[in-house]
């Protein structure tokens, strides 16, 4: 079936044309940035004015960019090498907190230094928008303050595309004296997004939400703000991270960046108002259906939903057939939808979080992805409807 | 698509044919890892990864199910109870007939497919009829005859006219990664193929005793009625040697007084079998056919008469370790592949021949 609507630009969002020509134009080139001879020296000059380019726009310093393999690897580097830090300086900063709706590269690097560093941890829960409250986080941090470790918030959320309270908690947790990461891997591009203003000590971006290639993002690190390797190697960024740089990937990556933060307003009110007819004729569609997330204060292209009665992967399944992408959220290694961790945090009960589907718009999208998706839906959810009875056991 | 070599094939098949195809894995497990590793099971998350690598090879989308709520309390559960129960299960035939012809049949239908496409080896022709596949050593038309006529109308098994060797050759010419994958046997919710040591784990111990079927002495004592099949011969551990010196076997389990009777080869001999649950495609009866008493058994001529939900065999060659909880298919003989009649499953067995008393009851009271 050829793909009639793609809505799922949240999952991996296609690149921008200068992306991949700044791409395919430093690929052709030899020349390991790490080099001393004119050829690494060539790669290295790119490396640093993508650098410099993605603290531009970014509100940071060039020096404060740590590129990695991208967000995963961001957000590890952040928690663990944050809490490795802290702990070193003193055995009692051993406390490790994190928003309830955390993506699993936040939430699993948690849960691992709870079982294997003994790491102690605190979630700070949401609301029924998903939002964290920062008196949650204050109230942590007037009872544990100095041994906290690291705090780390999502700036908005990949399911339901609410957005955090991000430059206060980071002012919270910088009055307490500890280190603040914010994963900002959806937020980049699609809300003004400014790393010294937030406050926070540390910020995951990637390359792939913003049009980049996939492989590649970065750790925005404040420069006083100690964090213990991950990778050991060559020291290339900062002594912080090893590998060799992916010239043609940061260069890519920095595109990106680049003209994403810079078009970001235009993209807000064009692809918000898409995002707000796909609402709009959804609950005209499925007038039972429940728009989760903030109605308002959320990601411009994310549209959220629970269709009770259905199962969200039926729904997959059946919009999939007519050729439309989108996701039921968080799935588990073998493919099997589990209930979204995120809506049960909201509040939601198992049935509901089960029956949601995410649709998220992106630079590529147009009326005739909201019309391709309307086309399919309501039969989908009948069918859905139906296929829900092979639960009930006989 | 369980992963495995037949599946993909049938796959294949269906979609060349000029079906809409959706390939489908099940998930049975709740952890994938707890079931089986490696690549004789079908639970794992190598065999999904597998099957889903033939999807993309046959060009068809690929979906995960979860059936681990329903494998668990249709198919696992099950299996333990009636081995507590003194029974002797086939969890293939129960996961055919209530997990790939009902729980995902169902879904499927409600979802606008037609019908399931299995890499079962059997034949289900234009006729309807459900028929021995042309490769006796692999046919599974034993745990198929379980199905009732809505769900064979809604079932496809490309595979029924081919040998196995003919399925893997076919899977090597089509790119599928799976052509040499090695076979499954055992029962993939047991990981390590320990069937006792499950059923151990499940039930715990339940000392009992170990009687002689003709005498009713005691022989010795067991650690669950649930470790002994009907027919075993290996592992009473009796201390008593019987009179006459000869093995012994397990005849009979008597969950009520938690007795396992045991005695010599010929008690085991019967000659009548009565059935319950029956699915019966319509043959008037009584009639003469043949029937196999356990998957990949012998057959044996018999008369089977039908009446209500009960199933009357009279084999007119004794069969030996006939166990409850088994199925009994009726098969009429055919040149184009001999015809599922019906199925049930066996509730009792009675000797061929009249014996002393005391040896007849036990075997009969196994109901």
């Amino acid at each position: 079936m050829a793909v009639t609507a793609y809505l799922d630009h949240a999952a991996t969002t296609p690149m921008l044309d200068e992306a991949l020509a700044a791409y395919v134009a430093a690929a052709r080139e030899a020349g390991n940035p790490s080099s001393l001879h004119a050829a690494g020296r060539h790669a290295r000059r790119l490396v640093e004015e993508s650098r410099e380019r993605i603290a531009a726009v970014l509100g940071a310093r060039p020096s404060e960019v740590i590129f990695t393999s991208g967000g995963t690897e961001a957000d590890n580097l952040a928690v663990k090498g944050i809490f490795w830090a802290r702990r070193a300086g003193s055995l009692n900063r051993s406390r490790v907190v994190a928003s309830a709706v955390e993506h699993h590269a936040v939430m699993d690097t948690a849960e691992w230094l709870g079982t294997h560093e003994g790491a102690q941890l605190s979630w700070l829960p949401v609301d029924g928008a998903g939002r964290v409250d920062p008196a949650s986080l204050a109230e942590l941090l007037a009872a544990y303050g100095e041994e906290i470790a690291v705090v780390s918030v999502q700036w908005a959320n990949n399911e339901v595309g609410t957005i955090q309270p991000v430059a206060e908690l980071a002012r919270l947790a910088a009055e307490a004296g500890v280190p603040f990461h914010t994963d900002a891997v959806q937020a980049v591009g699609q809300v003004p997004v400014d790393f010294t203003a937030s406050g926070a000590a540390a910020m995951t971006v990637t390359g792939h939400k913003v049009g980049g290639p996939v492989g590649v993002g970065a750790l925005l690190l404040g420069r006083d703000v100690a964090c213990t390797p991950l990778l050991h190697g060559g020291g290339q960024e900062r002594d912080v991270r090893s590998g060799t740089l992916d010239t043609a990937g940061v260069a890519a990556f920095a595109t990106a960046v680049e003209i994403t933060v810079k078009s970001q307003a235009a993209y807000a009110e064009r692809v918000g108002s898409l995002r707000d007819e796909l609402v709009r004729r959804v609950v005209a569609a499925v007038p039972d259906a429940i728009l989760n997330g903030d109605p308002a204060d959320r990601l411009a292209g994310n549209a959220h939903f629970s269709f009770p009665g259905c199962e969200g992967d039926a729904l997959l399944l059946l919009l999939d057939a007519q050729g439309v992408c989108c996701s039921t959220g968080s799935a588990c290694s073998a493919g099997v939808a589990q209930p979204s961790h995120v809506l049960l945090a909201m509040g939601a009960d198992e049935d509901r979080a089960r029956s949601s589907l995410r649709f998220t718009l992106g630079h590529t999208s147009t009326s005739h992805d909201v019309d391709a998706l309307l086309a399919a839906l309501p039969g989908a959810v009948e069918r859905a409807r139906r296929a829900t009875a092979w639960k009930t056991p006989r | 698509m369980s992963g495995g070599v037949d599946s993909a094939v049938a796959a294949a098949r269906a979609h060349a044919a000029g079906h809409d195809v959706t390939g489908v894995h099940l998930a049975l497990a709740r952890n994938p890892q707890t079931y089986r590793t490696g690549a004789r099971g079908c639970c794992t998350l190598e065999d999904s990864r597998d099957a889903r690598r033939a999807a993309d090879v046959i060009g068809i989308p690929f979906y995960v199910w979860d059936m681990a709520e329903q494998f668990q309390a249709s198919v696992v559960d099950d299996f333990v109870a009636e081995y507590s129960a003194g029974r002797t299960p086939n969890p293939c035939l129960r996961c055919n007939e209530k997990i790939k012809f009902e729980a995902v049949l169902d879904r499927a239908v409600a979802l606008g497919f037609d019908a399931v496409v299995t890499g079962h080896h059997a034949r289900l022709g234009a006729d309807g009829l459900l028929r021995r596949s042309v490769d006796e050593g692999k046919d599974q038309s034993y745990v198929l005859a379980v199905l009732t006529r809505a769900q064979l109308d809604r079932a496809v098994f490309p595979l029924g006219d081919s040998t196995k060797a003919q399925v893997r050759e076919e899977a090597a010419e089509r790119g599928l990664a799976v052509a040499d994958k090695p076979d499954s046997h055992d029962i993939c919710f047991i990981a390590d193929g320990d069937t006792q040591g499950f059923l151990r784990g499940k039930l715990g111990d339940a000392p009992g005793d170990i009687v002689d079927g003709r005498t009713g002495e005691r022989l010795g004592g067991h650690n669950g009625a649930y470790g002994f099949t009907v027919g075993q011969r290996k592992g009473l551990d009796l201390r008593v040697p019987a009179a006459d010196g000869r093995p012994r076997y397990v005849l009979s389990i008597t969950p009520v007084t938690n007795t396992v009777t045991v005695g010599p080869r010929e008690d085991l001999e019967v000659g009548t079998v009565s059935a319950s649950k029956v699915i019966w495609h319509g043959a008037a009866s009584p009639l003469e056919c043949d029937v196999q008493l356990r998957a990949h058994g012998e057959v044996y001529p018999a008369t089977v008469t039908i009446e209500g939900d009960t199933l009357t065999a009279r084999l007119h060659t004794p069969a030996r370790g006939v166990a409850a909880g088994q199925a009994i298919v009726a098969y009429q003989r055919s040149p184009e592949g001999d015809v599922v009649l019906g199925s049930a499953t066996i509730t009792a067995a009675a000797p061929a021949a009249p014996v002393p008393p005391s040896s007849a009851l036990p075997v009969a009271s196994r109901a």
